[in-house]
């Protein structure tokens, strides 16, 4: 149908511009990448599988079904379960403690409780394995285990209180429930997911954690593989505890799964624009202040005497400063390494996700996403395994290493990717594109610029994870390198607490930022 | 003289055919408005005028020229199409002054004049020009899309549903000053909206596109007046459609007979009214008031007919003298009613 002549084309000759195809290549390459990069993180698992099959069934039988294994699942499942609960409940009393009530210094509180995020785990037991050396097995793994991974389900819980809409508590209220009422039946149910989300990161830290364990002499599979590892290379016996290690891991998943449930918690609507206004604590402050004042002490009072007692004692001739710098020049460089390769291999699937999301995309994000609840000990020992029989030029390299790196921290990096990505929404490209840029000069001058902050946040959480990662570094550095963890680590395992500790005050202020940073996300979390 | 020339465009995501053999053209200066549910493929339209999306057939021509012919097509920056989308897309990074200059040649002799006399086109202070985007409210930053895409003195407008995020009265305001600057400055356009009385008062022409076809083109009277189906009918503004029997120019229907135009088909047909040609007077129809929405300059009352109960009419009439729930009214039609050309259809809300 028309609505007017058609046109006069006079100026053809003048105007006209070459033709080309126009369909885009960009989706084509970037779902090659990410299908490269996913292939290579089922590389643990694949090798999992294939030295499964390649052992036989009845080795594996013998290595699998037998007393020590059934020791480790039985000390691993009760550690779960005693740690598990009682980090839920520390986590969501102090939550509610900090957010929803009158305590006084609710501000100091709230730092405190996440504070001992930047105690790497191992430092939390180093602490407590030279002040209290009889805290042993079970009752020492959880005490100490609690202590450093609440923050885990505290800063999730905190944020999603501060998104809940106060309308809803509101109109209970107006229905007849009392206080307590309504915080059971419309507050607890919409901080399921929180509170799931931070007990699978406990769980899973649980299970991939090796030196906390190792230090306090409670045996886990992370413990039991570096040992096997390490004491007689036994091959086939470590690497069917891996095996074992990663069936706990996909049945803390599938359990996690089943848990969170198919009910909606965003928000139906905008919701009102305010807080809840603080609850009155009168005669319960005091008890109530004994919480976080017990959990300060423990968390953060007993490592800064410890570490202080070993500082004083030791003096200024524990500060071995050429050593110290070396030992941090190298950390600095491989978390610079690492942070740069993570952030890079992220890139495709960030983008698909975000620019070109569909069913394939959501296939290789899990790919991608799967590896990082990998135990890092899984991931380095089958990278050294099959550096060892395939690529033997390869083995204790720094590649190698940084790798591993990679693959462990890639759902750290994807996450903060696709957030920046999503400041650069293509629109955006299509504007530039119709003032007059290439799409490279687009991409170039609108989207790597407004997302170059979150990618620089995204860097900077991989680096500072890096800086404090024990087990694949121990296992896959090349001889000879010395990172502040490792230093820390040999350091300790010689019982030479005086010297380890500058060590452990050094990751101690490195992995600072991140804990500031991770605080201050979950305080912004504001009405979607 | 034409500006765009669309001939037989056809795209599709998998099964399903957002544009299926598109054509309609554009006259050189004039404004333009796709009208359409949403799905009906209209932005589709925009984005392959605009070089956003690929064609999977057909040719987009520009004064004469090929932008598109099948899967081939110039690059969209090499189009010299002005773009402005429904929230601007502003550059957040960048100030005002850097926004509008964005598509303006880093050293181009008197570029700060340039961008000046952009903010005063589109009424906005000089002070603004070293805001952010966020700065400033949704019509000022739809003002800076439109400074923006006007600096590179397209050849064309496309406006992708740009003032549908702002509010009732804005809105007016915006849409008169963006029709002001098109008309001062000769750039034909080509409007997406699925907001009937915008398109009816901005554009010249109007193209209607159901489920990707086109259905229905042509000056915005000529639609508003002649549709050529009951939902075009609908979609264009309020309509009252009555099943109808034609005969000797009269039509018989529920508010009695019609005057119906010459040469229109004869027999069981349906007719349109607009509300407009219906008022409660002394004499015709007549029936009982059984609800009245009060509406400020206007009012809807629902009125139960004598000869059909079963079918109660809604009539917005003017908000003087409204009569009361249970009132006796009688209801007259000024003018003739239209005819659709078309077998009579079930009656559809």
């Amino acid at each position: 149908m028309s609505i007017a002549s058609p046109a006069a084309t006079h100026e053809t000759a003048r105007r006209q511009q070459p033709l080309r195809r126009l369909s885009p290549r960009a989706p084509a390459i970037m779902t090659g990448l990410a299908g490269l990069i996913a292939l290579i993180c089922l590389i643990p698992l694949g090798f999992l599988v294939a030295i499964t099959i390649q052992t036989g069934t009845e080795t594996v039988t013998q290595l699998v079904f037998r007393a020590r294994v059934a020791e480790l699942l039985l000390n691993t499942a009760l550690l779960e379960l005693c740690t598990i609960p009682l980090s839920i409940g520390l986590g969501l009393a102090l939550a509610w403690l900090t957010e929803r009530t009158t305590l006084p210094g609710r501000r100091l509180w709230a730092w405190l409780a996440v504070a001992p995020l930047a105690l790497p785990a191992f430092v939390q037991g180093y602490a407590w394995a030279s002040f209290a050396p009889h805290l042993q097995g079970l009752t020492g793994a959880t005490l100490i285990s609690v202590l450093a991974y609440s923050p885990f389900t505290y800063l999730p819980v905190v944020a999603q209180l501060r998104r809940l809409d106060p309308a809803l508590e509101d109109v209970a209220t107006a229905l007849g429930r009392s206080p307590a009422r309504v915080f059971l039946e419309v507050v607890l149910p919409q901080l399921r997911l929180p509170l799931c989300g931070g007990a699978l990161l406990i769980g899973l830290h649980l299970l991939s954690e090796y030196g906390l364990f190792a230090m306090i002499r409670f045996d886990t599979f992370a413990t039991a593989i570096i040992d096997q590892f390490q004491s007689s290379y036994n091959g086939p016996a470590a690497n069917m505890l891996a095996g074992v290690l990663v069936l706990c891991c996909l049945g803390l998943l599938l359990l996690d799964g089943s848990l969170r449930g198919r009910e909606r918690y965003a928000r139906v609507g905008s919701g009102a624009p305010r807080a809840m206004p603080p609850r009155q604590l009168g005669g319960w402050t005091l008890p109530a202040l004994c919480l976080p004042l017990a959990y300060a002490v423990l968390a953060l009072g007993v490592p800064a005497y410890t570490l202080g007692r070993w500082l004083i004692f030791g003096g200024a001739e524990a500060w071995r400063v050429p050593e110290l710098l070396a030992a941090l020049g190298t950390t600095i460089a491989y978390a610079a390494a690492g942070a740069l390769a993570t952030t890079i291999i992220a890139v495709p699937i960030a983008w698909l996700c975000v620019r070109n999301p569909g069913p394939w995309q959501r296939k290789l994000e899990s790919c991608h996403v799967y590896v990082g609840s990998l135990p890092g000990i899984v991931i380095a020992l089958a990278l050294v395994t099959i550096t060892v029989r395939v690529a033997l030029p390869l083995y204790q390299t720094s590649a190698m290493l940084v790798l591993a790196y990679a693959l462990i921290f890639l759902p750290r990096a994807l996450i903060g990717l696709r957030g920046s990505l999503a400041q650069a929404p293509v629109e955006l490209e299509w504007a530039a594109a119709a003032l007059g840029r290439t799409p490279l000069q687009a991409v170039a001058q609108v989207t790597l610029r407004l997302a170059a902050p979150g990618v620089g946040a995204a860097m900077a959480l991989v680096g500072l994870g890096i800086t404090t990662e024990l087990t694949a570094t121990l296992l896959l550095a090349p001889n000879g390198t010395r990172t502040l963890a490792t230093e820390f680590w040999s350091l300790t395992a010689e019982i030479d607490y005086v010297a380890a500790t500058p060590y452990a005050l050094l990751m101690i202020l490195l992995s600072l930022p991140m804990t500031i940073l991770l605080h201050r996300q979950a305080r912004s979390a504001q009405a979607q | 003289m034409t500006a765009i020339a669309i001939e037989g465009l056809s795209k599709g995501y998998g099964p399903v055919q957002a544009l299926n053999n598109v054509s309609f053209t554009v006259p050189a200066g004039a404004r333009s408005a796709i009208v359409g549910a949403s799905g009906s493929g209209k932005t589709t339209l925009l984005r392959i005028i605009a070089g956003f999306e690929q064609a999977d057939a057909g040719r987009v021509r520009l004064d004469g020229d090929l932008l598109v012919d099948g899967l081939a097509g110039v690059p969209a920056h090499k189009r010299e199409i002005g773009v402005v989308t429904q929230d601007g897309s502003l550059f957040p990074h960048l100030s005002i002054a850097e926004n509008i200059g964005f598509g303006l040649p880093r050293g181009l002799a008197g570029r700060e004049a340039e961008i000046a006399r952009l903010l005063d086109t589109v009424e906005l202070p000089a002070a603004m020009a070293e805001r952010r985007p966020h700065q400033l409210s949704g019509g000022q930053q739809q003002r800076v899309a439109l400074a923006r895409a006007l600096a590179r003195k397209p050849r064309f407008m496309l406006l992708d549903e740009p003032f549908s995020a702002l509010d009732t009265g804005l809105r007016e305001a915006m849409r008169r000053s963006v029709v002001a600057v098109l008309r001062d400055q000769g750039i034909g356009a080509l409007l997406v909206t699925h907001d009937q009385a915008e398109a009816l008062s901005f554009a010249d022409h109007l193209v209607v596109l159901r489920e990707g076809r086109l259905v229905q083109a042509g000056p915005p009277r000529d639609l508003y007046a002649a549709p050529v189906d009951p939902d075009i009918a609908r979609f264009l503004g309020e309509a009252i459609i009555l099943d109808a029997e034609i005969a000797a120019g009269r039509a018989r229907c529920l508010l009695g007979e019609i005057e119906a135009p010459a040469g229109a088909r004869q027999g069981k047909a349906q007719i349109m009214l607009r509300p407009e040609q219906i008022r409660l007077a002394a004499a015709g129809a007549t029936g009982t008031v059984s609800d009245v929405e009060f509406g400020g300059g206007s009012a809807v009352v629902t009125v139960v007919l004598d000869a059909a109960a079963e079918a109660p009419l809604r009539l917005r009439i003017s908000g003087i003298d409204i009569p009361s729930p249970g009132g006796r009214v009688a209801i007259e039609v000024v003018g003739s009613a239209y005819v659709f050309d078309q077998q009579a259809l079930p009656m559809r809300d």
